[in-house]
């Protein structure tokens, strides 16, 4: 079997989603990495480090700055007949980019696995992870997206893989970027932290949410945020946990003001140690928790923070 | 211009879904089932684009057995001119899907397609993003803004990292997120008025699409059981326990 993982990367580095996903592929067969990207000679620079590579291959141009799904999939088709299987992470880009390639390859594509039971036969969550179903695919090359927080990450090494220049494809004028508004923190990335402090409704307010922030920031944690939460306006998007948010599973997560409803708890329920803090004794988030404490958060939060050295 | 917005049949998001005994899939058995939630969101901006004047026509297909005509009735009871429905025995695959729908807007000179960013039933997200491959058209997945002006598409698009802005020129394919917009309720009226209007069907043999599946369930089984575990009485009992049993912090 040979294998294709595409790197998931900012340009000036690898992002951790990368890593969960070769050590996905490398439970099918032989690894390549494919670096799409402009000025991105770093990636590829430490991409190539990362152990268990058999190949790098790379396409360093001005058209793949920002990935464009109708760009980078005829990219990756024009490589695809060497590989039995083209991996992404299931990420925005993955999720953008993965389906429209396996259209092109006029195949199915495979979403979301977090499990692999043979090279043709995974596990996926359906209905927000109320259900695992079990399917098998009879493509010839299956275009799949990882869960990341079901797999370990792969680690860097000293053996240098080979490299490979991959000539860029024409381009598509029909879609332009024309910016991004990024949140900018200095806080780690919310997918790959080992601890979160989410919020939820309960907080009431953004400047509430202040309170969480300060001991996010002493715990050197991430932030994140039930829909409820998003959806009142309290934080941005990006912060949302859940089905249709971000998946996380961090050593610890405490999940405050949030009452757990279904699709929140599908998005952390697979973090090592769950906290919930919350007024109602009987919200159904203290049903997935490790540790529940039933009383008032503009109470015990701080109490909280000023514990932690 | 012409919208035509996909609208998939779903169990209703309330419904606490449970797996068959035989683990062959999903009760599905009286089970109330309502529009696949994206897919309002995708029939609304459709809606406003025509009350805009930008838009000419809204109409919804689905792909299904007989009740996705339900479905559709909605949509149109929302506001949408009319319908088109492909009936099939079998539920097919996001890949045949975009297959036939792509087809059905070829012959409908469709300028722009609106539908969910996934179903809420397979979490698959992936019918959108095929449509506009197949159709070799632009895409804009997870839109929480959308403005049109001629042929130009401004949207706004929720990325990991935040918001990313596009153009894409129509025809072209956008997927809803959440926040793009709030669905309307179909009001009486609005519900009696849908009654008449017309739904049009395309026999599946007509459109000459191969509908084998490319993916097997084998199995559905419920998820590992997560075990609730204690409630502390203070923060110095739960700070203690995190340090020194969970030794977490």
């Amino acid at each position: 079997m040979n294998v294709l993982v595409i790197a998931e990367h900012n340009n000036d580095e690898i992002l951790p989603a990368t890593l969960n996903t070769i050590n996905a592929a490398k439970q099918i067969g032989t690894v390549d990495l494919f670096v799409i990207g402009h000025d991105c000679q770093d990636v590829i620079d430490s991409g190539n480090k990362i152990e268990g590579l058999n190949k790098i291959l790379f396409c360093n141009d001005k058209v793949y700055e920002n990935p464009l799904a109708e760009n980078i999939s005829t990219l990756i088709q024009s490589v695809s007949k060497d590989y039995t299987h083209i991996l992404f992470a299931n990420t925005a880009n993955g999720k953008n980019t993965a389906p429209r390639l396996a259209a092109l390859l006029d195949v199915m594509i495979i979403p979301d696995i977090i499990e692999i039971i043979d090279h043709n036969t995974f596990k996926r969550p359906i209905y927000a992870g109320n259900a695992i179903a079990t399917l098998r695919s009879s493509d010839i090359c299956k275009v799949i997206t990882v869960r990341t927080t079901a797999f370990e990450k792969a680690i860097f090494g000293k053996k240098e893989a080979i490299k490979i220049e991959i000539l860029s494809c024409e381009k598509t004028n029909l879609t332009k970027y024309i910016s991004s508004e990024l949140s900018r923190n200095e806080r780690p990335e919310l997918t790959a932290a080992d601890i979160v402090v989410s919020g939820g409704r309960g907080l009431g307010s953004t400047e509430n949410f202040q309170i969480l922030e300060k001991l996010a920031d002493k715990l050197g944690a991430a932030m994140g945020a039930s829909r409820a939460a998003v959806d009142a306006g309290y934080v941005p998007n990006d912060w949302q946990v859940g089905q249709t948010g971000k998946v996380v599973a961090p050593n610890l997560y405490i999940a405050v003001g949030i009452s757990g409803a279904i699709q929140h708890l599908a998005g952390m329920k697979d973090s090592k140690v769950i906290v919930a803090i919350n007024k109602d004794e009987d919200a159904p988030i203290f049903t997935v928790s490790d540790y529940g404490l039933a009383d008032d958060l503009f109470k015990v939060v701080p109490e909280l923070e000023k514990l932690i050295k | 211009m012409k919208i035509l917005v996909p609208v998939k049949r779903v169990v209703d998001y309330n419904v606490k879904v449970r797996v068959k005994n035989d683990q062959s899939g999903i009760e599905l058995d009286n089970v109330k089932m309502s529009m696949n939630p994206f897919d309002e969101i995708a029939v609304e901006e459709a809606l406003r684009l025509k009350e805009k004047g930008i838009a000419s026509e809204v109409i919804a297909i689905s792909i299904g057995v007989t009740q996705v005509q339900e479905t559709i009735r909605n949509a149109l009871a929302m506001g949408a001119d009319s319908g088109i429905f492909v009936e099939v025995k079998d539920t097919l695959e996001p890949l045949t899907v975009a297959k036939i729908i792509a087809s059905i807007a070829k012959k409908e000179n469709i300028d722009l397609m609106i539908l969910g960013k996934q179903a809420i039933d397979d979490d698959m997200n992936a019918t959108g993003q095929m449509i506009s491959a197949l159709l070799n058209w632009p895409q804009a997945t997870f839109a929480s803004k959308v403005e049109i002006t001629d042929k130009i598409a401004k949207v706004s698009r929720e990325v990991d990292g935040g918001t990313e802005n596009i153009e894409i020129t129509l025809p072209a394919v956008i997927t809803t997120d959440l926040r793009l917009n709030e669905p309307r309720y179909a009001s009486l009226p609005n519900i009696m008025k849908a009654k008449k209007k017309t739904i049009n069907e395309i026999k599946i043999d007509d459109l000459k699409i191969d509908i084998t599946q490319k993916l097997e369930t084998l199995k559905v089984e419920e998820p590992s059981k997560r075990e609730a575990g204690i409630m502390v009485k203070t923060v110095k009992e739960l700070f203690d326990k995190l340090q020194n049993e969970a030794k977490v912090i």
